[in-house]
């Protein structure tokens, strides 16, 4: 791996060298690394398209990173990733894509991840995008997840896309089993002319089942974000959903929210707000010697945090 | 060390203040006047929040009139606000690092804290939104105030928001301030027990200065008597006041 990927690297998975415990390090499409743990196995799709990776029941504090890295300009890829996550199991995943483009052609990389999430389970994910590059050739994401959590099965997902993507179609579909629990922290920034929409939908389906949807966005430059966020209520289940943006410069926002209750039980609240920094807080970080566009930088580095 | 010159005040072709001139070099100074007198608006023209229409803002012999809050932050100029501003995501320890401009010291900020009666162990990590209370807002601006330190710390009516429960400790504070900061103090309050404290008065009407003096005569002047207590005005009873 050289300087530029392990860098890559670093940015979505915070990673300095190889990660403990199970992984699986995709560099332009080529297999970059692999290790499978006595509880966690890694294997190759057969259509050799992704990866399968198979948690044995009762996994606990154990994790598995995935990266993804693309460097060459002009690659284009479709990965299919599946997670068969068995019963009572306490694990981290931490997936990313870091695309780095220098030259002339579009980079592209759409990844499909899976989760089937078993009885009792807790898992977190960790997801991040991020590109760079200071090529004429775009870099392409569009992430799709999909979540099943069986009963009592929780998860907590911590997505995020800092920088650096021109275009991007983010889609979450959750489906939720009896006393599931679904929490999402889905960050974005935009600038320049990107495009940025995230579809996220979740159906509580099971008895006690809840979610809570935390969206926040900063739009600058000319960028433009879409975010429909699609909550189903279909049995006695709690779900919330925020949805919080900041726009500056001469971007553009568009909030949807949607809620949807077939069960009398079913209690379902959605929150949403556009709107520039507040002057005050300008002010109030400038009586504190930040100047006007380092007190910008950290109402954004907060907002997003 | 402060010095306004012929500071006039127009918005909406209202005279907010007319013509204030001053000389303050003493440690702590009160401002006291009945509402809509232009005391926050005096106070964040010296802070550079506001623009005079006329007149000049002399910090330690600089006219700062034309700089910006920033910059007049980094000459050792702090404010406190009557209504503390909310952030979402940025936690006390954040901004209290801003503050003191030297990173986390957590020595420090557990100091400032508990100075206002917070623990720091629940409230460094509290993000500065809508969970907290009013109260607890304005504990954490002095306690911000405190770890700027600096020259000359503006406080925009502390005691605004505090529950009397806790206006003693408050007073405590600003005593403690007096002690151990080297710089200036200038506070607008109207509070008996603030008032006391300092060592002249500011009194402002319609815009103007009306008083500026030592602290015992103008409160004298404006016959606020000295009672014993905590300066409210609810009467002392079963103990419902500790002051």
């Amino acid at each position: 791996m050289d300087e530029l990927e392990k860098r890559m690297l670093q940015e979505v998975a915070e990673l300095d060298s190889l990660p403990v415990g199970a992984f699986n390090i995709r560099s332009n499409g080529q297999s970059a690394g692999r290790n499978s743990t006595a509880n966690i196995q890694i294997e190759s799709r057969e259509s050799g398209d992704g990866i399968n990776v198979y948690f044995k029941d009762g996994t606990k504090n154990e994790s598995c990173h995935i990266p993804v890295i693309i460097s060459k300009s002009g690659h284009k890829e479709c990965v299919y990733n599946d997670f068969f996550i068995g019963e009572d199991c306490d694990v981290t995943i931490v997936a990313g894509c870091g695309i780095s483009n220098c030259g002339g052609h579009d980079s592209q990389h759409d990844g499909i991840h899976t989760f089937h999430v078993g009885k009792n389970s807790k898992i977190k994910y960790v997801e991040k995008h991020y590109g760079e590059g200071t090529g004429t050739g775009k870099r392409f994401m569009n992430p799709t997840t999909v979540v099943n959590l069986d009963e009592g099965a929780t998860m907590e997902m911590d997505t995020s896309q800092i920088a650096g993507i021109n275009d991007t179609l983010r889609i979450t579909k959750a489906v939720l089993g009896p006393r599931a629990s679904l929490i999402m922290h889905d960050k974005i920034l935009t600038n320049f002319d990107q495009v940025a929409k995230a579809e996220i939908t979740v159906e509580l389906n099971g008895e006690d089942s809840s979610c809570n949807i935390i969206s926040r966005g900063v739009a600058k430059g000319e960028s433009v974000q879409e975010v429909i966020i699609d909550i189903a209520g279909n049995n006695k289940c709690k779900g919330h959903a925020e949805c919080d943006s900041i726009i500056m410069d001469k971007g553009v926002i568009v909030a949807t929210p949607k809620l949807k209750a077939t069960c009398v039980d079913a209690s379902l609240i959605h929150e949403a707000a556009i709107g520039k920094i507040a002057g005050e807080q300008l002010i109030k970080l400038m009586t504190l010697g930040l100047t006007e566009q380092e007190a910008e930088q950290k109402i954004i580095e907060g907002f997003l945090r | 060390m402060l010095e306004l010159q012929n500071i006039c005040f127009t918005a909406d072709g209202k005279d907010i203040l007319k013509d204030i001139s001053l000389k303050i070099d003493d440690k702590f100074v009160a401002i006291t006047g009945p509402n809509g007198s232009g005391k926050s608006t005096l106070l964040k023209i010296i802070m550079g929040i506001i623009k005079p229409t006329s007149g000049k803002v002399i910090f330690d012999g600089q006219d700062i009139t034309d700089l910006a809050v920033n910059e007049r932050a980094n000459l050792g100029i702090s404010f406190a606000f009557q209504q503390p501003v909310r952030f979402k995501g940025l936690k006390v320890r954040d901004l209290l690092s801003i503050a003191g401009g030297d990173g986390i010291d957590l020595t420090k900020d557990c100091s400032y804290l508990a100075a206002v009666g917070l623990c720091a162990k629940d409230y460094l990590n509290r993000e500065i939104n809508d969970t907290l209370s009013g109260g607890e807002m304005k504990r954490i601006e002095i306690a911000m105030a405190a770890a700027r330190g600096g020259r000359l710390s503006l406080f925009d009516e502390p005691e605004a928001g505090i529950d009397l429960w806790s206006f003693q400790s408050l007073i405590e504070v600003f005593e403690n301030l007096r002690n151990v900061t080297n710089g200036n103090i200038l506070i607008i309050s109207h509070q008996e027990r603030i008032l006391e404290i300092a060592d002249k008065i500011i009194y402002l009407k319609d815009g103007r200065v009306d008083k500026f003096d030592e602290s015992s005569k103008i409160m004298d002047e404006l016959q606020m008597r000295r009672r014993s207590g905590c300066g409210c005005t609810y009467v002392k009873k079963g103990g419902a006041c500790n002051g």
